[in-house]
C-alpha cells in the first residue's frame, strides 16, 4: 500500500492548504476585517494615517478585551483604523512574529502589552526603524525599545488606595492582616512594604498582625483566610493585593460567621468580585480601569504619529475625555490614581 | 485477503522508479508547501519579500532543529514530549551560568551537555527500566520544566553578548538566510544520511515496524533508542541556546508548548505515529508548511485562533487522508475481486 494512494493523501493536503489560504485571502479582501495592511503599506510613517494595532499578551483575555475596546473607542473618535492581533497564549516569544508582521505591513502605531520585557525588544526596534510608533501599556518593555509606556498605576498609588480603603472600612482602628500572592512576588512585596510604612505613619491605631501567602492559588488562599480568622479572633479586616487572594478571601468570609464583621479589600477584578459586592461581603476594592488604559494608549499613539510628541519628558498631549497628560521620566505616562469599584459602579464593568 | 495484500505489494514494487519517488506522501507535502508559497506570494500583501522568508526561518529554526532527532524517535515508535522543557532548561542554564561569570562559550557547552544528560535519563528510563516513552517523557516534561523555573524563578537573564546575539539572528550577508539555518542544513544532511543511508538508520525503521523482529535480526534495540534520546536531548539543548539568543532572554518558561509544534510538524511531514515509516525531507517540508501558512495568514490579518483551527485541520486531514484513501481503495479492490470471482 504505497504510491498512488499516498499521492492522493499528499494531494489532499495540498488542496486543503491551498483552499484555506484562498478562503482567507478572500475574506481579508472583503474589507469586513480591519485591514491596516495593503492600503496602508508604506504610508504608515506619514502623519495622519491612524492605523493603530493593539497587541495584547494573548487573545480571549477579558482584561485585554476591555483595554482594547477602550482603544477602539478612542481610535473611532479621531477617525483612525483599529485592529487587534495577538497570540493565543501568553508565551514570552509569541508576540515577536506579530510585531514582525505589523512592521512589514507598515502600520502607523502598535500598542503592546509585553509578555517579556526583553524578548520582543529587537522586533519592536525593527518596527520603529520601519516608521511604526510603539506604545506599551500594562506591561512595559525595556525603555529603549518603545516610544512611550502607559503606566496603569504606581506602587505608591496602589499601596495608598488599599490602606485608605481598609482604614475607612474598619473605622481606622483594629487588627488587620495581609493575604498576599507568593512570598517572593516582586510587585506585591513592594506594595506591602509601602503599605506598612503608610500604616505606621498615618494610621497608628491599625495593627498589622500578619502577612500570609496564598501563592496565587485559590484553594491555598481560601485555607489561609480560614487560618487567619482562627488565629486572630479580633481581626477586623483582610487586605489582599492580588486578584486571586481577594476573591478567595471574600468567598470564605461570605459563607462564614465573620461576614459583616471582617472587611475584605484589596486589588480585584469586577467579574470575580461582583457577587461578594452584591451580597455585602465586600464594600469596595480597587484596580485600574483597563478601558481607560487602552483609550489613553490610543491617544498617545495618535500624538506620536502626528509628531506632536516624541516621548521625551515634559511632552504633553490631549487624550479625549481623559484630558491632558504629560510624559514623565523614562517616557512614561501615568494613567492616574487606581480606580475604586463599589456597589454603585461595578455594574458598568465586564472584565 | 492475504492474496490481495500480496498482489498489491508486488504491484507497488512493479512501479517504475520515477513513480516511486514522485508519488509519495513526502512529495505531496512538498507540493503543498510550494502551492502555499505561490498562492501567498500572489495574493497576500507584503508576503513576497525577503523579510518574510527571513522571519519565517528565524521563527521555525528551533522547530526545524528538534524535528530532526524527533523524526527518528517517532520512527522507532517512541515519542519524546520533554523536548520543550529541555529547551527551557538549557535556556536557563546558559542564563544562570553566564550571569555567574562563566564565559558564554563554556556556558553553552555545559547547557548542551546537560541536554545530553536529560536525554540519556529519558533513554535510561525507556530502555533499561522499560517504561513506555509516553509516560516517561510526560514525567520529564514536568521535571525538566520544574528545574528550569526553579533555577531562575520568575526572573529572566538578559544582556547576552552582542556577538552571540548577532550570530543567532544575523543572516548570510546579502541573503535572507539566517546563520542558524546553515547549522540546521549541516545537521539535516547528517541526520538524513544517518537515517536513510546507514545500517543504523535501517535499524531505526526495523524497530519501528517490530521491536522483537528487529531484536531477533541482531539490531541492538535498546542501544539504538538510547542513542536517539540522547541525540534529541542534545539537539533540543542546542535549540534552547538559539532560542535564548534569538529573543535575548533566558526564562524558565521559554518555549513552553514547543513539543506539540514539533510533533505536529513531524506527523504532518508523513511520519507514522505508530513507527516504521517516514522521511526527513517530508518532515522539513512539514515544518516549513505550517510556518509558511501561519506567516501568510498573519499577514492576511487572520486571528491566531483561526490560524490554529486551520493548521489543526490540516494536520488531521494529513493524518487521516492515507487511512481514508486506503479504505476506499480496499473497497474498490474487494468489489473488483468479487466481480472477478463471479465472472467464470
Amino acid at each position: 500500500m504505497k504510491s498512488p494512494l499516498m499521492k492522493r493523501g499528499g494531494m489532499a493536503v495540498a488542496a486543503l492548504a491551498g483552499m484555506a489560504l484562498a478562503l482567507t485571502a478572500c475574506s481579508s479582501s472583503d474589507g469586513e476585517s480591519s485591514d491596516p495592511s495593503g492600503s496602508a503599506g508604506a504610508a504608515g510613517a506619514e502623519s495622519g494615517d491612524y492605523s493603530i494595532t493593539f497587541l495584547p499578551k494573548n487573545l480571549g483575555n477579558a482584561y485585554f478585551d476591555t483595554s482594547d475596546a477602550g482603544g477602539e473607542e478612542a481610535i473611532e473618535e479621531f477617525g483612525g483604523t483599529y485592529a487587534e492581533v495577538g497570540p493565543a497564549e501568553a508565551a514570552p516569544d509569541a508576540q515577536v512574529s506579530y510585531i514582525n508582521t505589523l512592521a512589514q505591513q507598515g502600520v502607523g502605531a502598535v500598542a503592546v502589552s509585553a509578555n517579556d520585557p526583553e524578548a520582543i525588544c529587537d522586533a519592536l526596534n525593527e518596527a520603529r526603524d520601519a516608521g511604526t510608533k510603539v506604545v506599551t501599556f500594562d506591561s512595559d518593555t525595556n525603555p529603549e525599545c518603545r516610544d512611550l509606556f502607559i503606566n496603569q498605576a504606581t506602587a505608591d498609588g496602589i499601596a495608598k488606595v488599599q490602606v485608605d480603603m481598609i482604614a475607612e472600612q474598619i473605622g481606622d482602628a483594629g487588627q488587620i492582616a495581609i493575604l498576599s500572592a507568593s512570598a517572593n512576588a516582586t510587585n506585591q512585596n513592594a506594595w506591602i512594604e509601602t503599605m506598612e510604612q503608610l500604616l505606621a505613619d498615618e494610621h497608628p491605631d491599625i495593627e498589622l498582625v500578619d502577612v500570609v501567602y496564598g501563592d496565587d492559588d485559590d484553594q491555598t488562599s481560601f485555607d489561609k483566610t480560614a487560618a487567619l480568622l482562627q488565629t486572630y479572633p479580633d481581626l477586623k479586616g483582610i487586605v489582599s493585593p492580588t486578584t486571586v487572594g481577594i476573591a478567595a478571601a471574600a468567598r470564605y468570609i461570605s459563607t462564614s460567621d465573620a461576614k459583616g464583621q471582617v472587611a475584605v479589600t484589596g486589588l480585584g477584578t469586577p467579574n470575580q468580585m461582583r457577587e461578594y459586592v452584591e451580597d455585602g461581603t465586600v464594600t469596595a476594592f480597587a484596580l485600574w480601569n483597563p478601558a481607560d488604559l487602552g483609550y489613553l494608549a490610543a491617544y498617545a499613539a495618535k500624538a506620536l504619529i502626528d509628531g506632536d510628541i516624541t516621548g521625551a519628558e515634559g511632552d504633553s498631549f490631549e487624550a479625549g475625555k481623559l484630558g491632558e497628560y504629560t510624559v514623565d521620566a523614562d517616557g512614561t505616562v501615568l494613567l492616574g490614581d487606581p480606580y475604586v469599584f463599589d456597589a454603585d459602579n461595578i455594574g458598568d464593568f465586564d472584565f | 485477503m492475504t492474496d490481495a495484500t500480496t498482489v498489491r505489494t508486488y504491484r507497488d514494487y512493479g512501479q517504475p522508479l520515477w513513480r516511486r519517488i514522485l508519488l509519495t506522501r513526502e512529495t505531496g507535502i512538498i507540493a503543498a508547501l510550494a502551492a502555499v508559497f505561490a498562492v501567498s506570494a500572489a495574493s497576500v500583501p507584503n508576503f513576497a519579500s525577503e523579510l518574510t522568508l527571513q522571519y519565517l526561518l528565524l521563527d521555525t529554526a528551533a522547530i526545524l532543529l528538534i524535528a530532526l532527532p524527533m523524526t527518528m524517535v517517532i520512527v522507532t515508535g517512541e515519542i519524546d514530549l520533554s523536548v520543550a522543557s529541555v529547551v527551557g532548561l538549557s535556556s536557563v542554564l546558559v542564563g544562570v551560568l553566564y550571569q555567574g561569570g562563566v564565559p558564554m562559550a563554556l556556558a553553552a557547552l555545559i547547557a548542551v551537555a546537560a541536554g545530553a544528560v536529560a536525554g540519556a535519563f529519558n533513554g535510561f528510563l525507556v530502555t533499561v527500566v522499560g517504561l513506555p516513552s509516553l509516560a516517561v517523557t510526560i514525567g520529564t516534561l514536568a521535571l525538566y520544566r520544574g528545574l528550569a523555573v526553579g533555577l531562575l524563578g520568575t526572573t529572566a537573564v538578559t544582556d547576552f553578548p552582542d556577538g552571540w546575539r548577532d550570530a543567532a539572528t544575523g543572516t548570510i550577508p546579502g541573503t535572507p538566510i539566517p546563520w542558524v539555518i546553515v547549522v540546521f542544513g549541516v545537521l539535516a544532511v547528517a541526520f538524513g544520511l544517518l537515517l536513510h543511508f546507514t545500517p543504523f538508520g535501517r535499524g531505526v525503521f526495523a524497530i519501528g515496524l517490530s521491536d522483537s523482529a528487529a531484536a531477533f535480526s541482531g539490531i541492538r534495540v535498546g542501544r539504538t533508542k538510547l542513542i536517539l534520546f540522547v541525540l534529541t536531548g542534545t539537539v533540543s539543548a542546542f535549540a534552547g541556546i538559539y532560542f535564548t539568543l534569538r529573543y535575548g532572554s533566558a526564562r524558565g518558561d521559554n518555549a513552553t508548548g514547543l513539543e506539540l509544534a514539533v510533533i505536529a510538524a513531524v506527523l504532518l511531514g508523513g511520519v507514522s505515529i505508530f513507527g516504521g515509516r517516514g522521511a526527513l525531507h517530508g518532515v522539513i517540508a512539514g515544518v516549513l508548511l505550517i510556518g509558511t501558512l501561519s506567516s501568510a495568514l498573519r499577514l492576511a490579518n487572520v486571528t491566531s485562533d483561526v490560524i490554529n483551527i486551520i493548521t489543526g485541520t490540516l494536520l488531521i486531514a494529513s493524518v487521516v487522508s492515507p487511512s481514508v484513501t486506503a479504505w476506499v481503495r480496499n473497497r474498490w479492490a474487494r468489489r473488483g475481486r468479487s466481480a472477478a470471482v463471479s465472472q467464470p
